[in-house]
Formats: structure tokens, C-alpha cells, sequence
């Protein structure tokens, strides 16, 4: 066996400059190769960019902070906007982007929670996010930690998968309000009826609102929303994935 | 005497006034032993109900948020049923708990095969860094999950059974015990958790050395390399409660240099598509006493040969 190359180190010792969001696409671009980037490469991308901008409590000075917001990327399929946005936030070096899904990066086409600062979770099978999410709500709130939020990522088609649906009906008939769930819509799921998700969710109890994602002031309204004694789905419609 | 099970939610239920990382989770199997402390508890002692997929998510996900998951309920569904749970979210996001299965491999005969599983040990044995205790009596299942608790972020499945030796041995929580010593070359049998009492009874009078293992993973290499020492081939038999042969490859692995014979021992993998008793089954598959003793003893005949 020859030795494997050290995985490049995921922060960079000089901050990087200043990004916003119009910043988003150049920084995917670095991992893409592509000037641009259709639909499905962008479906969470303005969603993700309200939460980590607005929204969530996370840093990277907070990484180990046990009371800092938790986002759960469930739908690890197409990583490089979350990437995008955590480079963009200073989680990771932009100078790592380029290396992205390559043997010495710790960048991979799924992500790996041991292998880059901010992210919760090590996703790329569906259906795992959600119920872990349960489970991280459930264990800050057993150790007294009633501040933080827990937010996960799932796609309209990670739906499909049974594990998602024994969590949505336990957190909603245990009315765990610190969990919140982002669905992003890009129709690509194989069998769907219209409505279908924020009637599964709404049938289970929880606080539902539907939002057109690529509306910032409406994803912030709706990530927003109080939601007492229940858990909270937001589902965010993108442009079909095949259309 | 009481059973593992009900030692496993007494101990337990008095650890979790101790231990404010100590979380269990459960699938309703196994919730009435934890009544009381879900009332002292009801954040820690978490039922979500038939959904073991979810059981095994929301261990990972408190271990995320830094607790001692205790995850409970029958080893076919918390180890085959959600396999991937177990690879993924404890595994592979690099965090720890305490699987603790009850039933093995046909606790409950008349239930059949659904509820039978003579696999769990061989699947865990295809992911890393996962302990695995098989205790033989309500006592060391004590001293083995109170090990199990305090053992950090390890990974730990602890396999309790209806099936029990006469007495308990003085189990630490790892490594093989010597319950009995041949000459030295003298064939070794790996008598794993309540195997061991049957074990014992077949190789009277035999020259055998019988090593006890209530914790089969790590397997303790020292010490089998050193009770196979002077033997010219080392003779090992595995005398194991679930599929035969599970640890085959772990014995190979640690007499890699030792020229050696392995006989593994245990449950079938053909279905029986028998219901009736445990004694039955232990029957049937061949691991009563007298059944091993004449494997053990054709085995050993062999090198003779």
C-alpha cells in the first residue's frame, strides 16, 4: 500500500475576503468548472444562503459552541451550493473549492461532518438527515439546551424514503418545536401528488408553510414563522427538476 | 434468578439517575421495564414507537448533541432491519452508543424465524470499531453494559439472551477468561457467552483447554496465541451461540502466522422452520453437549489422522 496523501486542511490561516451572495455562483463555478449552472444545481442555493445569512445562529468561531443553531444537510446529492455558502460564510477556504470531489479534498461530492468544520452531518443515503435531527433535538433539549434550533434539508424526492416518515409522525405527535425541517421542491420525486408534501407533513401535526425558494423576504418570513409546541416544515417550490 | 432483560432495565434505570449522559431510546419493546424512569426521565428515556429505522437515527442524532445513546429492543430489528442506520449514523458520522439487543438467536422459538437472529454478530463484523459483549449470566450482562456505559464514545453492542450458564464468571468487559487448562499443544475451545456451561460438559474429560469469551470483539488475541502455544498445529474451536463461523475469520486473522486448524461452531444458516422450545433449537443445531462433543472429537480426530 502506498501512504495516502493528508487531506487538505479546510481552513484557511488568513480569512478570506468578504462574500454576499452574488458572490454564490463564481464560488460553485471554482467547483464546477461550468459558468453556469442550471436548475438543479442551485435548487437550495437561495434557501441555504437566507438561513446561513439571516437566519441561523452559526459561526465558524462557534463550531464547538453547544449552543449554536444545528443544519442538517439531508440531501447530500449536489453539495456545491452547501459548500458555496460555507466557503462564502468562512467555514472553509475558498482555495479548496477548485479541489472539490478529488482525493486529497475534503470536499466530496457527498458530504463528511469529520472531514469539514460546519457541517453536522455525513449525508448522501436519503433519509438519514431527519431522523438524526429528531434525535439532535431530543439530546439538546435532555441536556437543558432549550435555545438552539435544529434545521434539516431534505429533497421532495428524499421524501420517498420510508426513515423520513417514522420521524415526521413521531416529532409531530411529540410536538418537538425545535425541530424544523426545509423541503426543497424541485419536483423530481418519481410518484407525487401536488400538495402531497405539506399535506403529509400538515396530517402529522406539525406548522407548514409553502414558499416560492427563490423568494428571500418569503424563505425568511417562513423560516421565521413561530411555530409553538410543534415542529415546523417549510417547503420551498424550485423550478422542476426536469422540466 | 432474574433475566438479562430485566437486569439490563434495572441497572440502566438506576445509571440513568447517575449519569446525565446516559439517554435510552426503545421501539416499544422492552418499554415496561423503563416506566418508572421515563417518569424521573422523560427526557432521556425516549419511546418512538415501532419505528426502528427511527431508533437507530435518533440515537445518532443525541449522540450529535453529546450523549451515551442506549438504543434497546429484539437484535433482528435493531441490527439487521435498520443495518444501514447502523452503519451510517453511528459509524460512519464518527460517534458512539450502546446497542443492547435482546432474543438472539432463537430466544423464542415459537415465534419463528422473523424473530430470530443468528446474523447480528457477522453483520456488525463488516463495519469497524464496533465492541461486542455476549454475556452468559444476568450478572455479567450487569458488569458488561455498566462497562459498556462508561466506555466514552466507543461503539458497543451487548447481545443478552434467555439462554444462561449455572453461574457467572468474573467478567471484565475484555478479553477471554481460562475457565479450564489442557496440556500444553492441547486443542482450544472459544466458548462464547452462554455456550459456555454446554461447552464445558462436552469436553470432559478431554484434554482441551476452554477459553471463555463474554466479549467476543476485540477478540483477545494474546490470549488465544498464548493457549495454543506448543502445539505443533494449533487446534481452535469456536462454540458460538449465533452463526457458525462468525469469528472464523477473526481467529485467523489472529494466528496469521501460527499454522492452525479453526472447527466454527454454531447456529445454522439454513432456516429450520421449526417452532417448540429453546432446548430444541440448541438441539438442532447441534449445540448440546453431546452433539459437540462428537463434532469437537471428529474434529480433533482428524489431525490425528
Amino acid at each position: 500500500m502506498t501512504p495516502t496523501t493528508p487531506i487538505a486542511e479546510p481552513l484557511s490561516t488568513a480569512p478570506d475576503r468578504a462574500y454576499g451572495y452574488a458572490d454564490l455562483p463564481a464560488l460553485m463555478s471554482l467547483m464546477t468548472g461550468d459558468e453556469k449552472h442550471g436548475p438543479a444545481a442551485t435548487s437550495t442555493l437561495d434557501a441555504l444562503w437566507v438561513l446561513y445569512d439571516r437566519v441561523l445562529r452559526v459561526s465558524p468561531a462557534r463550531l464547538d459552541d453547544p449552543g449554536r443553531d444545528r443544519f442538517l444537510l439531508s440531501k447530500g446529492h449536489g453539495p456545491m451550493a452547501y459548500y458555496a455558502v460555507l466557503a462564502a460564510k468562512g467555514f472553509l477556504s475558498v482555495d479548496l473549492l477548485p479541489g472539490f470531489g478529488s482525493h486529497h479534498s475534503p470536499l466530496g461530492h457527498h458530504p463528511d461532518r469529520t472531514l469539514v468544520p460546519g457541517v453536522e452531518i455525513g449525508s448522501g443515503s436519503l433519509g438519514h438527515g431527519l431522523p438524526l435531527a429528531v434525535g439532535t433535538a431530543l439530546g439538546l433539549r435532555a441536556r437543558g439546551l432549550t435555545d438552539p434550533r435544529v434545521w434539516v434539508l431534505v429533497g421532495d424526492a428524499e421524501l420517498d424514503e420510508g426513515s423520513n416518515h417514522e420521524a415526521i409522525a413521531f416529532a409531530g405527535a411529540i410536538g418537538l418545536d425545535r425541530l424544523h425541517t426545509l423541503v426543497i421542491d424541485n419536483s423530481s420525486a418519481s410518484h407525487a401528488l401536488p400538495g402531497g408534501i405539506v399535506a403529509r407533513f400538515t396530517a402529522a401535526g406539525w406548522s407548514v408553510t409553502a414558499v416560492d425558494g427563490r423568494d428571500h423576504e418569503a424563505l425568511y418570513a417562513a423560516f421565521t414563522r413561530p411555530h409553538p409546541g410543534r415542529p415546523h416544515a417549510v417547503v420551498a417550490h424550485v423550478e422542476p427538476k426536469h422540466a | 434468578m432474574d433475566t438479562m432483560r430485566e437486569r439490563f432495565s434495572a441497572v440502566t434505570s438506576r445509571l440513568l439517575d447517575e449519569d446525565p449522559r446516559l439517554a435510552v431510546v426503545l421501539a416499544d419493546i422492552g418499554e415496561d421495564g423503563f416506566h418508572r424512569a421515563a417518569e424521573r426521565h422523560p427526557d432521556r428515556v425516549i419511546n418512538v414507537g415501532i419505528r426502528e429505522q427511527l431508533l437507530v437515527g435518533v440515537g445518532g442524532g443525541l449522540a450529535l448533541a453529546g450523549l451515551r445513546p442506549v438504543l434497546h429492543t429484539f437484535a433482528s430489528f435493531l441490527v439487521e432491519r435498520p443495518f444501514e442506520q447502523v452503519k451510517l449514523d453511528f459509524g460512519h458520522q464518527g460517534v458512539g452508543g450502546v446497542l443492547v439487543s435482546a432474543g438472539g438467536s432463537y430466544d423464542k422459538p415459537a415465534s419463528g424465524f422473523t424473530h430470530m437472529a443468528p446474523g447480528d454478530v457477522a453483520l456488525l463484523d463488516t463495519l469497524d470499531g464496533w465492541t461486542v459483549h455476549v454475556p452468559g449470566h444476568p450478572d455479567e450482562a450487569e458488569t458488561l453494559l455498566r462497562h459498556a456505559y462508561a466506555a466514552g464514545d466507543e461503539r458497543v453492542y451487548v447481545r443478552l439472551s434467555e439462554q444462561t450458564n449455572a453461574r457467572p464468571r468474573p467478567v471484565t468487559g475484555e478479553g477471554f477468561l481460562t475457565v479450564r487448562r489442557g496440556r500444553p499443544g492441547a486443542p482450544v475451545v472459544v466458548a462464547v457467552g452462554p455456550l459456555l456451561d454446554s461447552a464445558l460438559a462436552a469436553v470432559e474429560g478431554l484434554d482441551a483447554t476452554v477459553l471463555y469469551a463474554a466479549t467476543v470483539r476485540p477478540l483477545d488475541t494474546p490470549a488465544l496465541r498464548a493457549a495454543v502455544a506448543g502445539a505443533p498445529a494449533a487446534e481452535v474451536v469456536l462454540v458460538e451461540p449465533y452463526l457458525a463461523g462468525t469469528s472464523t475469520a477473526a481467529v485467523a486473522n489472529a494466528l496469521v502466522d501460527v499454522p492452525h486448524r479453526v472447527l466454527g461452531l454454531g447456529t445454522a444458516r439454513a432456516e429450520l422452520r421449526r417452532y417448540g422450545t429453546i432446548e430444541e433449537h440448541v438441539a438442532a443445531h447441534g449445540l448440546d453437549p453431546r452433539s459437540l462433543r462428537e463434532r469437537i472429537t471428529a474434529f480433533t480426530a482428524r489431525a490425528a489422522g
